[in-house]
């Protein structure tokens, strides 16, 4: 009987581990031989999209660098989940440096392997948005400036999650945390001037800087593989919502992911040597409410008063954004 | 001193259990200490909170390691191989309460309850009834009012005005509506079984 | 803490969270965005050491300023502690004991501030949250009076998160006793200083010396506000020691923090018993408290000094400054480290060390053994070294292979 192979599509799925893809399109999680880098027993939250993004982007590093990878974990949330003494969740070359050291400790285990020779074996350096954003960041920009070849991955959370959800230079406006906490003059976190990181990233011209959630993991996965194709220093910024921080229920921990980039709030793309080469588009977009009312961290926004200011504020920075990064074709159908 | 021993998992309201009671003995005039084992915990891993009761100012720190009474807020921490054993160091005359729809034998704490002095044992399903009252399974305020009739270590009017003060409008109302309610049910209870 | 912190009007805030200092700070956080707390900046800060930084930027400019850590927290703003002494702003923080890693603890001991015992801040220690908020109000006093920044330590977790009825003092008996804060020496455009010039090799010795007697001077500065302090408030509040049934002691156990309250119950417990023990506590740790020590204990009384953090390589660091107070003395001293990383002290413990401390074999007074660990777990010891045999040996199996 003559064999007719049908090719079967799938669209409008951002599944992972689609069984209809090509094996090689596949994600790394479907591959019955990954490192398991994270493996199973840590003591992260349920819904925590930390563990998540954590699992899939050492995995996929791992599967890139023939398992020839050491790791540096800064202090917070996935370094004290995932190593509870006597136990440890890390099937990996891992060592906790302090909570704003961890480029520098990366950059020196780079310098390390350089001096034996062993430019073989790669270095990632990873820590939350505490970490890399405020008490990392002399030391991060350190490494970009040095241009040292390590690949830095901030898990950005928005929060000092770790410690209780206090405020972090990562924290959106108008967020509720226990250090901008809710009052009529002041609903949360003020209006400042933001500290996006993977622009600071770019600004130092270094060879790789992107941007990703988790609620695109094979994009994720694509990230890391592409950095680690190139040497010197590299930047990934992962949006990972926190349900306890953020007030969400853990079973929306990617939905709320996805709506972050669909509102056009969390612009995901690609950067070489300072300049963008490459943006995910917008699907479909949505407005910020969308994305806002779904998280306790922003109720304040809606009850008991609908603060249709504060939003219409939070709208124009996601327009700007889009704007800013062309997240939507000219054309739309 | 009475000391109240409180089992539960992160999220459960555990710790706020522990601080409450101080606050309701505090209100009856007496000296209260509450705090928790603090661990590195997430929501849904196993906590620990302490609280001491005395007419005397209370000076110890330590952890309570005999407490006259033992309230499990999670039943699951009773299985064995989870390193937690809820029930060290309970007194020979101590209290037990288990946040429960099942009964002790279920749970296998049938000898353990036979060995405890008559009334000093009870389940209620606290969950349940913060459902019902509050629209969500957080059962601390209902063992608290389940723990005033077991022990009748503090009225239930203190342990509602402690909750009262902790939360505002509906939460505030549904967790003490659940107390009362779990009050009552224990209440009923041993009604019943002494009728028996 | 935080609305004793708040009713001592602090005029800018700044902190970095870590735990167990997070509930002081958040408390603080919500006064102000309420407008409960006014006249005040609240600073959210990208670290510790900008924490102190700012705090030292806004003292300097003549603002009454507030921070709070712990443990990583104090070793990150090191330089900045050093700074703001040497440049005597009156900078009050409060420290939440906790240890120091790797391996990283969350859990309480006095690692963090014994460390920088050195740095010129004066170190009150709370024996419970009472003393704790008392110790804060006195704190500003103080570091205002001598212009020194003064610590005030709280044990982590053990007081930080416990609940216990406390009198938080109202603003009308706070302001009574703490004024408004006046400046020696502050950036005022109208009439310039510099402040923080380089010395050298001709006058950095006689500044050092400057700073140590200013500190010396606290030693009868905060008697005198302490007892300023209970007319004002009608309470006691503690002072430089705070000796408990120590007149007619045979041994007596020296501390510091919370465990006091512990001992406090243990030694009760053991004088019903007839034994005749007590405790003198520590509240001012720096400076020293020489003079005071040496009058709560006399001679014959052996000493134990239980410590809450230790000197790797060498030994106890309370028991050095006991042992240098007591010089001359006839009172043998012995040191046991407990409770590091959260261990708790315990009631059995305690009496187990002072039992067996009292019936020594050569009798009380003889020499001590230099230094002791309680409830050292010396399975957990021949597990680990057994694991780390156990590594080495793979370790250098796999060289050989690969050298071959």
């Amino acid at each position: 009987m003559a064999v007719q192979r049908v090719k079967f599509y799938q669209t409008g799925s951002f599944a992972v581990g689609n069984r209809l893809l090509d094996p090689a399109m596949r994600s790394v999680q479907a591959d019955r031989s990954r490192a398991n880098a994270i493996t199973s027993g840590h003591r992260a939250c349920r819904g925590c999209g930390e563990a998540l993004g954590a699992r899939y982007v050492l995995d996929a590093a791992m599967r890139a660098t023939g398992g020839k990878l050491v790791t540096v974990n800064a202090t917070g949330c996935l370094e004290v989940f995932s190593t509870p003494y006597p136990e440890s969740a890390w099937q990996v070359a891992w060592l906790h440096s302090l909570f704003g050291n961890a480029p520098a400790v990366a950059a020196g285990v780079a310098a390390a392997l350089r001096a034996k020779g062993r430019t073989d074996i790669r270095v990632i350096g990873q820590a939350g948005d505490g970490g890399t954003v405020d008490i990392g960041f002399g030391c991060l920009s350190g490494l970009f400036e040095r241009n040292d070849d390590v690949l830095f991955i901030c898990y950005d959370n928005q929060g000092y999650m770790n410690t209780g959800v206090q405020r972090s230079g990562a924290t959106p406006p108008a967020a509720r945390t226990t250090t901008t906490p809710v009052e009529d003059e002041a609903p949360g976190n003020r209006f400042g001037q933001g500290k996006f990181v993977p622009f600071i990233a770019m600004a130092h011209e270094i060879p790789y800087v992107a941007t990703a959630t988790i609620a695109d993991l094979r994009d994720l996965e694509a990230k890391v593989e592409r950095a680690m194709q190139l040497r010197g220093a590299r930047y990934l910024h992962v949006l990972v919502p926190c349900p306890l921080g953020w007030g969400t229920d853990a079973s929306e921990t990617i939905r709320i992911a996805r709506l972050a980039t669909e509102s056009g709030l969390f612009p995901v793309f690609e950067a070489e040597h300072g300049e963008v080469t490459d943006v995910s588009p917008i699907r479909h977009r949505v407005p910020v409410e969308e994305y806002l009312r779904r998280q306790l961290r922003f109720r304040h926004l809606f009850e008991p008063t609908r603060r249709e200011d504060l939003i219409a504020r939070i709208q124009a920075r996601a327009d700007a954004t889009i704007l800013r990064f062309g997240l939507i074709a000219e054309k739309e159908s | 001193m009475f000391q109240i021993r409180i089992h539960g998992r992160g999220g459960q309201g555990v710790v706020t259990a522990a601080e409450l009671l101080s606050v309701a003995a505090f209100a009856e005039g007496r000296h209260a200490q509450a705090f928790p084992s603090f661990g590195s915990e997430r929501t849904g891993a196993p906590v620990v909170a302490f609280c001491r009761i005395d007419d005397r100012p209370i000076r110890v720190r330590e952890p309570v390691l005999e407490p006259d009474a033992v309230i499990v807020q999670d039943p699951t921490l009773l299985r064995p191989g989870l390193g937690v054993d809820v029930l060290a160091g309970l007194r020979p005359q101590g209290y037990l309460l288990v946040n429960t729809a099942a009964t002790l034998d279920d749970l296998g704490l049938g000898a353990v309850a036979a060995r405890l002095p008559y009334g000093h044992v009870a389940t209620v399903p606290a969950t349940a009834i913060a459902r019902t009252h509050v629209g969500r399974p957080v059962p601390n305020a209902a063992l608290l009012g389940a723990f005033a009739a077991l022990t009748e270590l503090m009225s239930i009017d203190s342990v509602a005005a402690a909750i009262a003060a902790r939360f505002h409008g509906r939460l505030s109302d549904g967790n003490v509506a659940a107390a009362r309610a779990a009050y009552e049910h224990v209440k009923g209870v041993r009604a019943r079984a002494s009728a028996a | 803490m935080a609305l004793t912190v708040a009713r001592c009007r602090p005029e800018v805030i700044c902190a970095y969270p870590i735990s167990p200092q997070t509930h002081i700070v958040e408390g603080l956080s919500a006064l102000v965005a309420a407008g409960a707390l006014t006249g005040c900046e609240f600073v959210n800060v990208e670290s510790e050491f900008a924490a102190l930084s700012v705090a030292i930027g806004a003292s300097a400019a003549g603002a009454r300023a507030y921070t709070a850590t712990a443990s990583q927290g104090l070793l990150f703003m090191a330089e900045a502690l050093w700074n703001a002494s040497g440049l005597g702003l009156p900078i009050v923080m409060t420290v939440a004991n906790r240890a120091i890693g790797a391996p990283i603890n969350i859990w309480n001991d006095h690692s963090d501030a014994m460390a920088l015992r050195d740095c010129g801040w004066i170190q009150l220690y709370a024996q419970d949250n009472q003393e704790a908020a008392d110790l804060h109000i006195l704190a500003f006093r103080l570091a205002e009076e001598l212009s020194v920044p003064v610590m005030v330590c709280m044990d982590g977790f053990v007081l930080t998160h416990a609940f216990e009825a406390i009198d938080v003092p109202d603003q009308e008996r706070v302001d009574r006793y703490l004024p408004p804060y006046r400046p020696r020496q502050v950036l005022d455009p109208q009439a310039p200083v510099t402040i923080g010039a380089m010395v050298g090799p001709e006058a950095f010795t006689e500044v050092k010396y400057l700073a140590h007697q200013t500190q010396l001077r606290a030693l009868t500065v905060i008697p005198r506000l302490a007892e300023e302090f209970a007319t004002v408030f009608g309470r006691r509040c503690p002072s430089l020691v705070s000796p408990y049934r120590t007149e007619d002691a045979d041994l007596v156990v020296v501390a510091l923090g919370s465990v006091l309250g512990t001992l406090a119950e243990t030694i009760d417990e053991l004088r019903d018993e007839g034994r005749r023990v007590g405790a003198l506590g520590i509240t001012t740790f720096r400076p020293f408290p020489a003079e005071a020590v040496r009058a709560a204990l006399r001679d014959g009384q052996r000493v134990i000094v239980l410590e809450r953090a230790f000197s790797i390589g060498s030994g106890g660091v309370v028991s050095q400054d006991l042992r240098a107070a007591l010089d001359g003395r006839d009172c043998p001293l012995s040191t046991v480290v407990a409770g590091l990383g959260g261990r708790p002290v315990t009631r059995p413990s305690l009496r187990r060390l002072i039992t067996q401390a009292g019936s020594a074999p050569d009798g009380p007074t003889a020499v001590p053994p230099p230094l002791e660990f309680l409830d050292l777990d010396r399975e957990l010891l021949v597990r680990g070294a057994s694991v780390a045999a156990r590594s080495a040996a793979e370790r250098d199996e796999r060289s050989l292979r690969n050298e071959r």
